[in-house]
């Protein structure tokens, strides 16, 4: 089954209220994702010549201070920190340094965190109420193609200030990933979305658009999905052409939301006047700051 | 005989359980039921609202709804002021049940009789299986809508998705706006005077009264599928 939710500020005002709005919106998707959550959030950009990162340690007693990077924030496992240098430069260089550390997100305003156990003790834990925000986008798991585990929890990184959930399950993730591996991406795990979101790196890396690469999933992934994917700006929706996995779609002048069920929407004050309506299958949409 | 008003029982889904207002329903069960109207208020998107149904109750919703609205839905009416997810009115047997929103995927699936309108649109797989409901939709409909139809009507005053009446049995569909694509075999049929006549009482049990008869194109079974045919034995 597995849940999606993402909320976009177009109102400034909204923007300190984000981490409440989507909190409540996540957890409307608890039965619909039992197993795991996880949410990216964007906002406080990092400076010029810096780039922030998400950094997961199994270990529950790692001293983030260790790294000798400025450390800006740390919630239950994760730490947001600041390193000098390109996105890839400073994910390589903590790789190299800290192998036992997991880097969730890189780039300059996304912020991921994940974790298994119900999205309610998810929401709560990860205090998901105090964050302000842009925009943000969550997902609430039930497992199908791979392990409960953190790394296998959405969102996934998919480069530079992106990341992407999905709904559904896609059959033909072995052979695309065998694929991607020659073309130089890495994997941590053998779940499906990963694979996804690799590809949609791979195809960013390659010069294409982001609408590009995503109607590149309409030719090159088999199986079911909605995808929702988190920018820099904002976010974009597709989903496959049969399009048996639910998605709704709310604006108002105030914000734009997306979720698997409209009872998600229903928690967003001013969504019983909102324009709702279902995405159609094989279209990307997408809202950016310069669009709206 | 005389007729007494009766007042609308009024059930606020933010203050009782869905679990409570459907065993509510269920409990009036009868020819003559009381209370015969019922309001829902605050639904917010909640699934299986006003379910299983068998009485001929008039059930008002005000707001959005979840998935299955009215499933199973036998001689009540049901009327949905807002949206409805998937699934709404799925195997209803009879009654009414009135979406004035869109509805999402699967509207009406596998129904068994009875009418479902829809004023907005309705998403993809509309009326898939349908077994003897008849559907008329005021807006248009998604891909692989009446797949497998067995039996019942089908009106789209919009446009039909692609693989209409893909697989079909036997059902009338009748479109009039634009259909994306036909399923395997399901063909353009010609609009007779009985067909029209046909529609014309449907659209008027839908309350859709600005829709002329004679302007849709009527779709249904080549009947080469499902009949065994020696030729094809191969295929089988």
């Amino acid at each position: 089954m597995c849940g999606i939710v993402g909320l976009y500020c177009k109102s400034p005002e909204l923007e300190p209220l984000l981490g409440e709005r989507l909190s409540a919106m996540l957890v409307q998707m608890d039965d619909r994702g039992p197993d795991s959550a996880g949410v990216a959030v964007y906002r406080d950009p990092a400076p010029d010549g810096f780039t922030k990162l998400t950094l997961y340690s199994a270990a529950p007693s790692f001293d983030w201070l260790s790294l000798g990077v400025e450390v800006t924030s740390t919630r239950a496992r994760h730490a947001v920190v600041l390193v000098e240098g390109d996105p890839d430069e400073a994910e390589a260089r903590i790789r190299q340094r800290h192998p036992d550390l997991r880097v969730m997100s890189a780039g300059h305003a996304i912020e991921i965190y994940k974790e298994v156990g119900r999205p309610s003790a998810f929401a709560e834990t990860f205090d998901l109420a105090d964050f302000r925000g842009t925009h943000g986008l969550g997902h609430t798991r039930m497992a199908t193609e791979s392990r409960v585990t953190t790394e296998g929890s959405h969102p996934f990184s998919a480069g530079d200030d992106l990341c992407l959930v999905h709904n559904g399950s896609l059959s033909n993730h072995n052979r695309l990933r065998t694929h991607l591996r020659r073309k130089g991406m890495e994997f941590q795990t053998d779940n499906d979305t990963e694979v996804a979101a690799a590809y949609l790196t791979w195809r960013l890396r390659e010069g294409a658009s982001l609408e590009q690469a995503l109607e590149g999933c309409l030719d090159d992934l088999d199986g079911f999905y909605t995808f929702l994917v988190g920018t820099a700006d904002g976010f974009a929706v597709l989903r496959d052409p049969i399009a048996c996995k639910p998605a709704v779609l709310a604006e108002t002048d105030d914000w734009v939301a997306m979720a698997s069920e409209y009872r998600a929407i229903a928690v967003l004050p001013g969504a019983a006047d909102a324009q709702i309506w279902e995405p159609e299958p094989s279209v990307v949409y997408a809202w950016e700051k310069a669009l709206v | 005989m005389t007729r007494v008003a009766t007042a609308t029982e009024v059930v606020d889904l933010a203050a009782c359980s869905l679990r409570e207002l459907n065993q509510r329903l269920h409990d009036v069960a009868g020819d003559h039921p009381e209370p015969r109207h019922w309001r829902v208020v605050n639904p917010n998107g909640t699934h299986a609202v006003a379910c299983g149904l068998d009485a001929p109750v008039e059930v008002e919703i005000a707001g959005h709804v979840g998935y299955y609205c009215a499933g199973m839905n036998q001689r009540a009416t049901v009327r949905v002021h807002g949206n409805a997810g998937t699934g709404v009115a799925e195997n209803m047997m009879s009654g009414v049940v009135v979406v004035d929103g869109n509805a999402s995927q699967s509207a009406g699936a596998t129904g068994r009789g009875g009418l479902l309108v829809v004023h907005g649109d309705a998403g993809a797989r509309c009326g898939i299986s349908m077994k003897g409901v008849d559907i008329v939709v005021r807006g248009s409909i998604g891909h692989l809508s009446a797949f497998m139809a067995q039996r019942g009507t089908l009106v789209v005053c919009g446009d039909a998705g692609e693989a209409l009446g893909d697989s079909i049995y036997e059902t009338h569909i009748y479109v009039r706006g634009e259909v994306a694509g036909l399923g395997a075999d399901c063909v353009e049929k010609q609009l007779r005077d009985h067909h029209v006549a046909e529609l014309r009482a449907l659209l008027d049990s839908a309350g859709v009264r600005d829709v002329e008869p004679s302007s849709f194109r009527r779709y249904g079974s080549a009947r080469q599928l499902y009949n065994f045919r020696i030729d094809n034995a191969g295929a089988y």
